[in-house]
């Protein structure tokens, strides 16, 4: 069943991709896919770590907010020490982000409290501090260093850099999720806490792990963000944890937790990628985009809702019956 | 041997979760407290702070959330939430535009804001109910949507012409310097409080959040209960939509962003338990005088907004979390 609907999704987004091509032929050519692949790289690598997330029964609103923090710490520091190499300031940003998505995780694991309040709490709180930490100005690409701007933009065997690195984020997810005892513990922890707990699975531990990654992977996707725009000021990435959770639920991630696929996520992540990028190409307003996408996601949500019932509903129905 | 038979033990569902404040009285009574601390607080701080005029000029800070805020709370008490709120602002203050321009009066352009806010609560109301999906997904969806709309109908434009009269709702004065928004907050405030906690259907939005499984058993109709609270609080984003519109006499496809996160933000600061099944709309009521004072102290001291944002993230989960660490503490003390 997994199979058919992120083979049906796969198949959407392909036929989506051709029939463009047929009204614009100008879409379909290998430099503007690569562009759009590329455009849709922070999506797809911030859906994933999102959907770790979400497999443990929890919701990380604070991505954006992150993004947006450490996107003008990382650039002020690049201003500051430009003689800093580019992996150093992209550890230093995961680190950064490592730290905001523990604190999330922490209010979760160690004082319980449920997650979509405190990433509530932290979404605020992170926007404000990257107000503070850039003094409510922007910091434009003419003060950072070249590398800094060159770095994601690099071609590596026709490929962005950028783009590489969420190829890389896919294989990680696909091994990290499928073959390690941590990946494995947050289906569980997600599907069934209950039984997860009796199988000696810590939930709570599981879920402050999915947090760090949510914010690692949140603060590196902040250098990237700055990078590629070339400017770091409050608003970036405003509401972007809404088109993070739009990809996930159109690829098929279940929000009761335990159910998704790394192809699901990156195929939601795609679709919504190629939207974007086909409305301009297709005469159609740009304002059409977030109609689409809500359309999208009510959709995924109407057509994976027969997999979600709880067993709790089902004896209900018969019952009724 | 005697039968094993007891009798039935009276149990009462309580209207929120104990938590160890529950000792100082209640969760009510401290919030009213940290609300009267932050009114000094800014009276000692600024001499601007005890103005009539000012002070009703503050209100508007929180009115027309708090609103949202009181149907959400039932919303939230029964297991549900909606995030598309702010969105339903939007499209319902779109719809108010196109009536303007189309030469409808305030009559119906009112009718036109609350009509097309219901309309959106049942769409809520039926995906959710209908193909029982969490609402928390289906209603990121249609924030989407709505808010979608709004674009696609005015794209970068601008509707600010409304017919005179209308201005009223959002600027009207009813008695000194009490306007009609705030009146109509406090008169919702005892309308909802009424419906919650002195009607058989608010007992039953208690019993769906605690457990809906029971509650269907019990005879609850669950669904119905649930696709009302949704058009309730489609309806109150429309009461909000034609307040706001009325106050700021424009309307852009951005407007009211974020409404969704502060009436969530008052809701859950109003001791509502996030989870469902308990919390009170006198709880809310203060939480919006809270945010409503905090937001006006700190204009007086011309911090941003953006700023302001720290404090009430800072609020939201230190406000949770300081009971259950506290109340750790506390057991590990009598532990010893």
């Amino acid at each position: 069943m997994r199979i058919g609907r992120d083979g049906l999704l796969a198949a959407i987004v392909l036929l989506m991709v051709i029939a463009i091509g047929f009204v614009t032929p100008s879409f379909d050519t290998a430099p503007n896919l690569v562009d759009l692949f590329n455009d849709t790289a922070i999506l797809i690598m911030m859906a994933l770590a999102q959907m770790t997330v979400i497999l443990t029964k929890c919701i990380d609103l604070s991505v954006a907010a992150n993004v947006a923090l450490t996107g003008v710490l990382i650039a002020l520091l690049n201003v500051a020490f430009p003689g800093l190499p580019v992996p150093v300031l992209m550890v230093v940003a995961a680190g950064i982000g490592l730290l905001l998505g523990a604190f999330n995780g922490a209010m979760v694991w160690l004082v319980g409290i449920p997650s979509i309040v405190v990433t509530l709490g932290t979404l605020s709180i992170y926007r404000g501090l990257s107000f503070l930490a850039s003094g409510g100005t922007s910091i434009n690409g003419g003060k950072m260093s070249p590398a800094f701007i060159a770095v994601p933009r690099a071609i590596i065997l026709g490929l962005p850099v950028m783009s590489w690195f969420a190829i890389a984020a896919v294989a990680i997810f696909l091994v990290f999720l499928r073959f390690t005892r941590t990946g494995r513990a947050f289906f569980a922890a997600g599907g069934n806490p209950t039984a997860a707990v009796y199988t000696g699975i810590d939930v709570g531990r599981s879920q402050f792990i999915a947090f760090c990654i949510s914010g690692a992977v949140a603060g590196f996707c902040g250098y990237l963000w700055v990078s590629r725009y070339t400017i770091a000021y409050v608003d970036i990435a405003g509401g972007f944890e809404l088109q993070v959770i739009a990809a996930c639920v159109i690829g098929g991630v279940s929000i009761s937790g335990g159910i998704g696929t790394v192809a699901g996520a990156v195929l939601g992540a795609l679709f919504l990628g190629v939207v974007k990028n086909a409305l301009p190409v297709i005469h159609i307003s740009p304002f059409w985009q977030l109609a689409i996408s809500g359309i999208a996601i009510l959709g995924a949500v109407i057509i994976n809702a027969g997999r979600e019932r709880r067993v709790g509903r089902l004896i209900l129905k018969e019952a009724a019956a | 041997m005697t039968a094993d038979i007891q009798a039935p033990v009276a149990r009462t569902i309580p209207d929120r979760i104990e938590t160890p404040f529950r000792r100082w009285k209640r969760w009510e009574v401290l919030l009213a407290g940290v609300a009267v601390a932050i009114f000094i607080f800014n009276a000692f701080a600024s001499p601007h702070f005890l103005n009539a005029s000012n002070l009703s000029d503050a209100t508007y800070n929180f009115t027309e959330q708090g609103i949202i805020a009181f149907a959400m709370a039932l919303l939230i008490i029964a297991g549900d939430i909606d995030l598309s709120v702010a969105s339903i602002v939007a499209v319902s203050s779109t719809g108010m535009g196109a009536a303007a321009t189309a030469g409808g009066g305030p009559a119906v352009l009112v009718v036109v804001g609350l009509v097309v806010g219901l309309a959106c609560g049942a769409v809520n109301g039926f995906i959710v109910t209908r193909f029982r999906v969490p609402s928390i997904v289906v209603t990121i969806g249609t924030m989407s949507l709505f808010r979608g709309i709004s674009y696609v109908v005015l794209g970068d434009q601008v509707y600010r012409h409304y017919p005179p009269g209308f201005d009223w709702f959002g600027q009207g004065y009813v008695w000194w310097v009490f306007t009609f928004e705030f009146l109509l907050f406090l008169l919702l405030a005892m309308a909802f409080a009424v419906l919650l906690h002195r009607t058989v259907f608010g007992r039953r939005i208690y019993v769906i959040g605690n457990n809906p499984v029971a509650a269907q058993f019990s005879g609850v109709r669950v669904d119905r209960i649930r696709f009302i609270l949704f058009l309730l609080t489609g309806l109150m984003s429309g009461v909000a939509a034609i307040l706001l519109t009325s106050r700021i006499a424009s309307t852009r496809p951005t407007i009211a962003t974020g409404y969704e996160l502060q009436a969530v933000t008052i809701v859950v600061l109003g001791g509502v338990n996030i989870l469902g099944g308990s919390g009170t709309i006198l709880g809310v009521f203060i939480a919006a005088f809270v945010i409503g004072l905090v937001t006006f102290g700190f204009g007086l001291f011309n911090v941003p907004g953006v700023v302001q944002s720290i404090f009430t993230g800072a609020l939201l989960i230190g406000v949770i979390a300081l009971p259950i660490v506290w109340g750790r503490v506390a057991a590990r003390l009598r532990a010893r």
